[in-house]
């Protein structure tokens, strides 16, 4: 072995070295921080790592971009939708006056809250873009009652870290971090345009997370369930959509 | 015209050199090499994810707004994996968006760290002072047009030409790496809900998120068109020689033009 080569073999591995130690100090601060998504096991754990700490890094007190009323989108697309269920339509018959919305998990206070005691809240508005993973887009007024008044309402307890929201349709379920949750863009909206809320549009009430695509926005929302740890839910990774294949995490 | 003939039979069976880099300079430094290859896979990578994306809406706006509800720019005349999508052929194909967003996106973080490696190491190094920025002779449109004259006549280059790049090359890899990634990468940022949330100017700029995806698009097809036009001027210029310095980084083949 010549002297040239031995020097690279050396150079080699501690840069090697360097790198493995790097990546666990690296790993042990993600952690710390809230910075690993749920969904972050498997193959492509590695790039949903980064997409996730980069957006918990650089957009903790970003606003999703809000529009003038000139640019709402004359075509707000109510997108393709599995058929509504029995239970639902018997909700929808009644006007809504039965939809319950149930707040459980770490909350002092957990209960249910009527369409009515929601629209009690102050209610505000947001002109913001709903964009699809597929590409297309539509601007919508959004009006609501911010998420984290329901929380606040609910009492959530200071080791709470997600809050998990559930759709009628019992394959439909989300969950964002407590950043996203107490963000004051985030609503359940039950307005739309300066009507109520569509049944296409997920009306009577929608979950509404501007900084996110839209299929973090489920529609037919009936619980939340405040946690510290999202293992205890479905398959453990967040959301119903990575058992579907897709990330949990969708700011991209 | 025939491309194999131009590996001479001599030196494609040549043993290597135990050491070709103390031998003669490399063709290609091994930094080069590296990069180019794991930039080459995350392509690939990503014009198949992007493929499949597409094929969720094969449909393009320009400003903000745009859905199947909306005029389009224009539309590609193939088949959706989305129902709501008119098409015009009678079926749907299956919904493979899941899988091609993540193995887009880290193929793009792959692609961006290791375009930001080559690009520090270049400016550093003076690799693209000394091997793309076009030299002080070639600067003229008479130089200008003899080089395109010369690819037009599918002139094979010298051996004194195959030692570095023409004039077309390095337009045309500065171009690449200056702009259209540069391009692709913004585009492609300017669709994330939570980037525009911190940097709303990325999107505003370029006139709206469906204008934003439209330029993303073309941003692809232009980056495929040049990796077409790339291979297959490696493929006649010598494809054994020039994939072997791209590989090895040794420098015994007669022909450069890729």
């Amino acid at each position: 072995m010549t002297d040239l080569s031995r020097r690279k073999l050396i150079k080699t591995g501690l840069a090697a070295a360097t790198g493995i130690a790097g990546l666990g100090v690296a790993t042990g601060l993600a952690k710390k921080y809230g910075l690993i998504p749920p969904d972050h096991g498997g193959i492509w754990g590695a790039g949903e790592t980064l997409n996730y700490a980069s957006y918990r890094l650089l957009t903790n007190h970003s606003m999703a971009r809000e529009f003038a009323r000139s640019e709402i989108s004359t075509t707000p697309l109510a997108n393709e939708m599995p058929p509504l269920s029995d239970a639902f339509k018997k909700l929808q018959a009644g006007g809504f006056s039965d939809w319950r919305l149930t707040v459980d998990g770490m909350v002092d206070r957990p209960g249910m809250f009527s369409l009515e005691q929601l629209k009690s809240y102050p209610s505000r508005s947001q002109i913001t873009q709903l964009a699809c993973e597929e590409g297309w887009s539509y601007v919508a007024e959004w009006t609501g009652v911010p998420l984290s008044h329901v929380l606040e309402v609910a009492g959530i307890q200071p080791q709470a870290k997600y809050v998990v929201y559930f759709s009628i349709d019992p394959d439909w379920w989300d969950s964002i971090d407590m950043g996203d949750a107490l963000h004051p863009q985030t609503y359940l909206a039950y307005g739309m345009n300066g009507g109520d809320l569509s049944v296409g549009n997920g009306g009577p009430l929608r979950m509404r997370v501007p900084r996110q695509l839209g299929y973090k926005s489920v529609k037919f929302i009936t619980r939340l369930a405040v946690t510290d740890d999202l293992r205890k839910f479905g398959k453990g990774l967040g959301s119903a959509s990575p058992e579907g294949g897709y990330a949990w995490f969708a700011g991209i | 015209m025939g491309v194999m003939q131009s590996v001479p039979k001599e030196l494609a069976s040549r043993p290597a050199p135990l050491s070709p880099s103390t031998a003669q300079p490399s063709r290609h430094s091994a930094l080069v090499r590296a990069t180019h290859w794991i930039i080459a896979l995350s392509f690939f990578a990503l014009l198949v994810s992007g493929i499949e994306i597409l094929i969720s809406h094969p449909r393009f706006y320009w400003g903000e707004n745009g859905n199947v509800l909306t005029p389009v720019l224009f539309k590609l005349p193939i088949p959706s994996s989305r129902s709501l999508v008119p098409t015009g052929y009678g079926y749907v194909l299956p919904d493979q968006n899941g899988w091609s967003r993540y193995l887009h996106f880290q193929s793009a973080w792959l692609a961006v760290l290791t375009g930001l490696v080559y690009v520090a190491a270049g400016l550093l190094s003076g690799h693209f002072r000394k091997n793309l920025l076009p030299r002080g002779e070639d600067v003229s449109w008479r130089a200008f047009w003899m080089t395109i004259v010369s690819h037009l006549r599918f002139e094979r280059p010298t051996v004194a030409e195959a030692r570095t790049y023409n004039l077309l090359q390095r337009l045309s890899y500065l171009f690449v790496i200056f702009a259209l990634f540069p391009l692709v990468i913004w585009t492609g940022l300017a669709m994330s809900p939570a980037f525009t949330s911190a940097f709303p100017a990325s999107v505003t700029l370029l006139g709206g998120r469906q204008s934003a995806r439209t330029i993303h698009f073309l941003v692809a097809v232009s980056l495929l068109l040049f990796v077409l036009v790339h291979v297959g001027m490696v493929w006649f210029a010598g494809f054994r020689t020039r994939m072997r310095s791209m590989i090895t980084g040794r420098n015994d083949g007669p022909l450069e033009d890729a």
